[in-house]
C-alpha cells in the first residue's frame, strides 16, 4: 500500500484523516499514485490536478523522502521507501495568501 | 409561522442566518466550508430544502456542494468514495467540480478565444463558479455562471455539468474581455413564465438573452454607453455589474453597469439610463422589491478607482418610480467613516409583507431591513468579506 498525506482542506473534502493508503497497480509514480487517489476518492478529482490538462494545480507541491518532487516527470519511478510503504508521499499546499 | 433563511457566501466560508417572520432575532450558523471562498449559495424555488453552494480556492479549485435538508448537511453531488468513477462502458462519470468547455465537434479545438488584457487573443480557462441559479421548475436542474465567462447546466442535481456553448459560439466571443475581477458570468435571470427565456450578464461583455432554452443567444446591449471602450456603443464589451428583474414583469430589466444605472422595458432589446439624482451611478448591486415592480434598490459606490461609499456614508438608494428619482435610505446604516464595498451578488429581498431587504459588505456586515429599506440593522458585524447574499422566504 502506498501512503499519502493530504493537505487539511482535502482531508475535509474526502472525509479522511491526515494519511490515506491506496493500492497502485504497476510502477509507482506521481501519476499512478494520483490516479489511485482520484479513483478511490473521486471528490478529489480536479483539486490536485486540473481535470483537463492533468497538470498540478499551481499552489500544490509534492515531496518524496525529503525531496521536492514537484517538478519531476510524473512518470519517474518513486523510491523503494515509498513503494514498500515505509515513507508517505506528501502533498503540500503552499503557505501563501490569507 | 413564516420565516427567512439568509444564505451568505464569504471570502472564508459560508453562513446561514435564520429568523422568524418578524426578522428581529437571528440565529447565525457557520462557518460552512471553512477557509474556502464561497462565491454563491442559492436555494431551489421548487424544494426550499435543496441548496447549492459554490466553494472554491486558489489552492484546490472549484467544488460544488449540495444540501437537501436546508443547509444542515452538505455533500458533493458526485460519485461516493470507493465507488467506480467510470460507467460500465468505461466513460468517466461526471463529478460535481468538473466544468469542461465545449470544443469544436469538427476539429476538437477550442470553440473560440477572448481578448486578453494586452489586446491579444487568449483561450478560455475555467477558474470558478460565480453564480448558481436553480431552475424555477425542476429541483434537479441548476445553472452555473462561471469564470472564464460561460454558462453551464446540470440536470442531475449538480453531479455533472454541460456547457450551453451557443453563448460563446454566437460569434462575439473574441471581443469579450476580463474586467478587474476576471471575465465572469455573474447574473442569470430565468423568465418564470417562459423557461426558454434566460438573461445573463458578463463582465466585460454585456447582457445576452436566449429565447430557445440556451441554444442560441443574442447580445442585448443597445443603449449602453461605456466611455472606457474604443466604441462606447459597441454591441459587446460593456462591463455590466449586475442585472435584476421582478418575476411579474420579467421583460423589465434593471442594470447596474460599471457606471450608469439602466432600464429596459423590452427584454433588453433597448436600454435607457435611469441614474437620475444618484450621488454617483457607479456600483455593483441592484435589486427589485418583492411586491412592487417599480421599486428598485442600489448602493452607490464612489468610483471605479475608489470602491467605497461616497463621503464614507453607507446609503442604500431606493426608487419607487422605476429609476431616475432616488431617495437615500440611511436609518441604521453608518453615516461616517464607512469605507466598505457591496459586491454584485450581495443584495437580496424576501417576499414577506413588508418586503425584507438584505445586503452584505466587504467589511463583514450583513444588514437587514424588515420595512422595505426604511430602517436597517446589522444581523452580524464581523464576518469575513461578504461575497454574496441570497434569501429564502420559508412557509
Amino acid at each position: 500500500m502506498i501512503r499519502v498525506e493530504l493537505p487539511a482542506h482535502l482531508r475535509t473534502l474526502a472525509h479522511v484523516g491526515k494519511e490515506v493508503q491506496v493500492e497502485v497497480a504497476g510502477p509507482v509514480t506521481q501519476r499512478s499514485v494520483l490516479d489511485a487517489i482520484e479513483a478511490r476518492y473521486p471528490m478529489l478529482q480536479g483539486t490536485i490536478r486540473d481535470h483537463v490538462t492533468q497538470l498540478r494545480r499551481p499552489f500544490l507541491r509534492f515531496f518524496v523522502c525529503g525531496e521536492d518532487w514537484t517538478h519531476h516527470s510524473p512518470d519517474t519511478p518513486m523510491p523503494d521507501a515509498i513503494v514498500n510503504g515505509s515513507e508517505p508521499v506528501l502533498i503540500v499546499g503552499a503557505i501563501a495568501g490569507g | 409561522m413564516s420565516g427567512v433563511r439568509v444564505l451568505v457566501g464569504t471570502h472564508k466560508g459560508a453562513f446561514i442566518l435564520t429568523s422568524d417572520g418578524k426578522r428581529e432575532k437571528w440565529d447565525v450558523s457557520g462557518p460552512l466550508f471553512t477557509g474556502w471562498e464561497v462565491y454563491h449559495m442559492k436555494g431551489s424555488p421548487v424544494d426550499p430544502n435543496r441548496l447549492f453552494a459554490s466553494q472554491c480556492s486558489g489552492w484546490f479549485g472549484q467544488v460544488i456542494q449540495r444540501s437537501d435538508d436546508g443547509g444542515k448537511t452538505w455533500t458533493q453531488p458526485g460519485t461516493p468514495a470507493g465507488e467506480p468513477t467510470a460507467a460500465p462502458g468505461g466513460m468517466p462519470k461526471g463529478e460535481s467540480n468538473k466544468f469542461v468547455y465545449d470544443s469544436s465537434a469538427d476539429s476538437g479545438k477550442p470553440l473560440t478565444t477572448h481578448q486578453w488584457y494586452d489586446g491579444s487573443q487568449h483561450p478560455w480557462e475555467f477558474k470558478r463558479v460565480w453564480h448558481l441559479e436553480p431552475s424555477p421548475r425542476d429541483a434537479n436542474t441548476v445553472y452555473a455562471g462561471v469564470e472564464d465567462a460561460a454558462l453551464f447546466r446540470s440536470t442531475d442535481g449538480g453531479k455533472s455539468w454541460h456547457e450551453l456553448s451557443g453563448l460563446r459560439g454566437h460569434g462575439t466571443g473574441p471581443k469579450w474581455q476580463p474586467g478587474a475581477g476576471g471575465m465572469c458570468l455573474h447574473s442569470i435571470l430565468i423568465d418564470p413564465g417562459n423557461p426558454n427565456r434566460i438573461f445573463i450578464a458578463i463582465s466585460a461583455a454585456g447582457a445576452f438573452r436566449t429565447d430557445d432554452g440556451g441554444k442560441t443567444w443574442k447580445p442585448i446591449n443597445k443603449g449602453l454607453y461605456s466611455q472606457y471602450i474604443p466604441d462606447p456603443r459597441a454591441e459587446v464589451g460593456h462591463c455590466v455589474h449586475h442585472i435584476a428583474h421582478h418575476s411579474s414583469r420579467p421583460g423589465t430589466l434593471f442594470m447596474q453597469k460599471h457606471w450608469d444605472v439602466m432600464r429596459s422595458d423590452d427584454a433588453g432589446d433597448t436600454w435607457h439610463e435611469v441614474s437620475g439624482n444618484l450621488p454617483t451611478d457607479f456600483g455593483f448591486v441592484i435589486d427589485v422589491h418583492a411586491h412592487e415592480p417599480e421599486t428598485v434598490y442600489v448602493v452607490p459606490i464612489k468610483s471605479d478607482g475608489e470602491h467605497f461609499p461616497p463621503e464614507g456614508k453607507l446609503r442604500v438608494y431606493r426608487s419607487r418610480s422605476g429609476g431616475n428619482e432616488w431617495e437615500a435610505l440611511t436609518e441604521g446604516l453608518p453615516q461616517r467613516d464607512c469605507y466598505v464595498n457591496v459586491l454584485r451578488d450581495a443584495m437580496a429581498v424576501d417576499s414577506l409583507d413588508k418586503c425584507g431587504v438584505y445586503f452584505g459588505t466587504t467589511g463583514g456586515q450583513v444588514y437587514a431591513s424588515a420595512d422595505a429599506g426604511d430602517s436597517w440593522s446589522p444581523i452580524v458585524r464581523d464576518l469575513p468579506a461578504v461575497l454574496s447574499v441570497e434569501v429564502q422566504t420559508l412557509p
